[in-house]
């Protein structure tokens, strides 16, 4: 490989929307047009001040950003190690990092004169984000989310609902994240005039991997300003989960070129990554392949079947990864690992009790990472994991993981 | 020639209007499926269109996606649908097979592969549902360098300004999908549809075939009537769900094949 010849890790995709050998627009016909349509308005958005303007003026006064470093004091000294930082996305209105996306994709479709949105959602974080930002504005809105997932995430179902959304349980495949995208797609090429696909994370075809990159990575310069202010310099290792991978791009992007800073991607390993397949680490346990619109590493059989994934947390439920994602791990600049379902509760519990922060299953795979490596390392080594979640809407999953009735009377 | 070449000449020759059938490899078995293909020619399909089928089928309505959940469930591979073909070959040699279905698995057994396979199976085109003009690299150049169509979807999207593009590479013949959608939804009508075959054929002198939405022998009849042929999927799945024996459902066929050829 080349790589060695890469000044720069921030200069993709290339114009076939591709990062290395990964992206691409692999779309149907119906499709294609709008898909072009779309990269010619976001590339004239991208240089557009008053784009911009609207985006900062929302990011401020609606969702709450910049969100804080937060120094994990009691953490800290509990692992024993490095110094542990958290970027707290999960701060933001609705709770997660989901919203960061999804207002630049909404204040695109509304200049494009689209008044129908829809999108696919797994946890329900990038479902609830969407339906917020369409109350908002008044937009008719439509959510499809797995029907296994609609059991598992009642609160946020309920809260789209309140929000006005339509909520489209998807009984096809297994019912989680993937199956929701492939009816979002569906729904999308029948009603393709009028409607815009909201996608929720750093996947689909070109340009979204890297219009929701570039609206996400937000978070990482917010937190390189950040560590600057409260270190005088940058972070030694940065951490964040990884489903389709938009909150760990939105914190790598801006760090992509500053090569002393370790970067890890924490996918989800289920009940373990073997030949069982029941986890959701594309990268570790996946080959490359084509779906939703982009080549990247996917779950797969032999013969280029999709497998389902399995992990406790909706959110990471997703047999594929960004491309973005896929050519980072090639190219070797992150590192990606898997953590296991009970690493994770492990994690979500030990930040409850020594942070007071309930943080949702999806970062918690992050900060079970953490707490692997943190005490190992040296006490100026400084980690910054993207708490990109709370875990308000997760309470019932653990509670059942962990045997307890929450609906009981106490 | 091509068997597809051909076949076109022959309709031309005749007068008549091309019959396009698809059916799903394997579903609901290897078994079922192989005597519903080798009746077709006999029920008057000209071309066979025939789906491979893949987990995650996003152009599809329900229809088709059941059935491709039922043939992987009975155990269709793309190993397993190359083998259909072989054994169609070995009593056919001149109706046209046309593989339909998505990227993956094929990109999975590799391209070359792939080809090579294909073509010694019998196979005379593809229409891969997720391979726009803008990937032709991936597999379109490399089908037609190794003898195989590359048969494009051109739907109502598809604009003045963008139509020379989705011709360039076409061959074998262009698949116009009458409506914005996936397969098996909304009904297809012969007025809207004949304006867009006439705007397609003003820039091509391949024959254009229109597929998504026509499930009776009229609707057959009347959409070939404004093309060059019409293909039904759907509704032809759907007798084979519903449990139907293969002398019905060929029988079905028969009906959907003599409005075609009535037009």
């Amino acid at each position: 490989m080349a790589d060695d010849l890469l000044n720069s890790f921030m200069t993709g995709p290339d114009e076939k929307g591709r990062f290395g050998d990964f992206g691409g627009r692999f779309v149907s016909e119906t499709l294609m047009p709008l898909i072009l349509e779309l990269e010619e308005r976001y590339e004239y958005a991208k240089t557009d001040q008053s784009f911009w303007d609207e985006m900062h003026d929302l990011w401020t006064h609606y969702v709450g950003r910049p969100s804080p470093l937060y120094h994990c004091a009691r953490l800290t000294e509990e692992l024993g190690g490095a110094k542990i930082y958290m970027k707290r996305d999960e701060l933001n209105h609705t709770g997660a990092h989901k919203i960061n996306n999804v207002l630049g994709q909404i204040i695109l479709a509304r200049r494009m004169g689209k008044d129908r949105i829809i999108a696919e959602t797994g946890a329900g974080q990038h479902g609830v984000a969407t339906a917020t930002v369409c109350a908002k504005f008044g937009l008719k809105c439509v959510i499809y989310m797995g029907a296994h997932d609609v059991e598992r995430q009642k609160p946020n179902v309920f809260r789209m609902r309140l929000l006005g959304a339509e909520v489209v349980p998807v009984t096809s495949g297994r019912g989680t994240l993937k199956d929701a995208m492939n009816d979002a797609l569906r729904d999308w090429v029948t009603n393709v005039r009028d409607t815009f696909y909201c996608i929720g994370t750093v996947a689909g075809p070109h340009p979204y991997p890297a219009m929701v990159r570039d609206f996400q990575s937000i978070i990482g310069k917010e937190a390189k300003e950040q560590m600057h202010e409260a270190e005088g310099r940058l972070p030694d290792t940065i951490i964040a989960a990884i489903g389709g991978g938009s909150n760990a791009m939105g914190l790598f992007y801006p760090f992509l070129d500053d090569k002393e800073v370790r970067i890890i991607g924490v996918e989800a390993g289920g009940k373990g990554v073997n030949e069982k397949m029941e986890h959701c680490a594309s990268l570790t346990g996946g080959r490359p392949g084509v779906l939703h619109g982009n080549r990247t590493y996917l779950l797969q059989d032999d013969d280029g079947q999709i497998l389902e994934g399995f992990s406790i947390s909706a959110g990471l439920d997703y047999p594929g990864i960004g491309p973005e994602h896929a050519w980072l791990h090639e190219s070797k600049r992150a590192e990606y690992v898997s953590i296991t379902d009970a690493e994770a509760l492990e994690a979500f519990k030990l930040c409850c009790a020594t942070e007071g922060i309930i943080p949702a299953l999806e970062p918690s795979h992050a900060l079970a990472h953490v707490m692997k490596i943190a005490p190992e390392l040296p006490s100026d080594h400084i980690i910054c994991m993207n708490m990109c979640g709370r875990g308000d809407k997760d309470i019932f999953t653990v509670a059942e993981a962990l045997g307890v009735d929450i609906s009981a009377p106490g | 020639m091509g068997r597809i070449e051909d076949r076109f000449e022959t309709l031309r020759t005749e007068g008549r209007k091309a019959f396009v059938s698809y059916i799903m490899a394997g579903d609901p078995d290897y078994e079922t499926a192989l005597s519903v293909m080798k009746g077709l020619p006999e029920a008057g399909v000209d071309i066979i269109e025939l789906g491979q089928p893949f987990t995650d089928p996003m152009a599809d309505g329900p229809t088709i996606q059941k059935a491709g959940q039922r043939a992987l469930a009975a155990g269709q591979t793309l190993e397993r649908t190359l083998e259909m073909v072989r054994e169609f070959r070995k009593g056919d040699d001149e109706t046209p097979i046309v593989l339909m279905g998505y990227y993956n698995p094929i990109y999975s057994r590799g391209v070359e592969r792939f080809l090579s396979d294909a073509r010694d199976a019998g196979i005379d085109g593809l229409i891969v549902v997720d391979l726009p003009p803008e990937e032709d690299d991936e597999l379109c150049i490399p089908a037609q360098r190794a003898g195989i169509d590359f048969i494009r979807l051109a739907t109502p999207t598809t604009d003045d300004k963008r139509l020379p593009k989705v011709l360039q590479n076409t061959s074998g013949f262009v698949y116009y999908v009458s409506i914005t959608g996936i397969t098996g939804a909304a009904a297809a009508e012969a007025e809207d549809v004949a304006p867009e075959v006439a705007r397609i054929k003003a820039q091509t002198d391949l024959p254009v075939i229109v597929g998504f939405g026509i499930r009776t022998p009229d609707s057959s009849a009347a959409i070939a009537g404004v093309a060059d042929g019409c293909v039904v999927g759907s509704a032809i799945v759907a007798e084979l769900a519903a449990g139907k024996p293969v002398e019905e459902v060929l029988a079905f066929v028969r009906g959907l094949a003599d409005g075609a050829h009535r037009a």
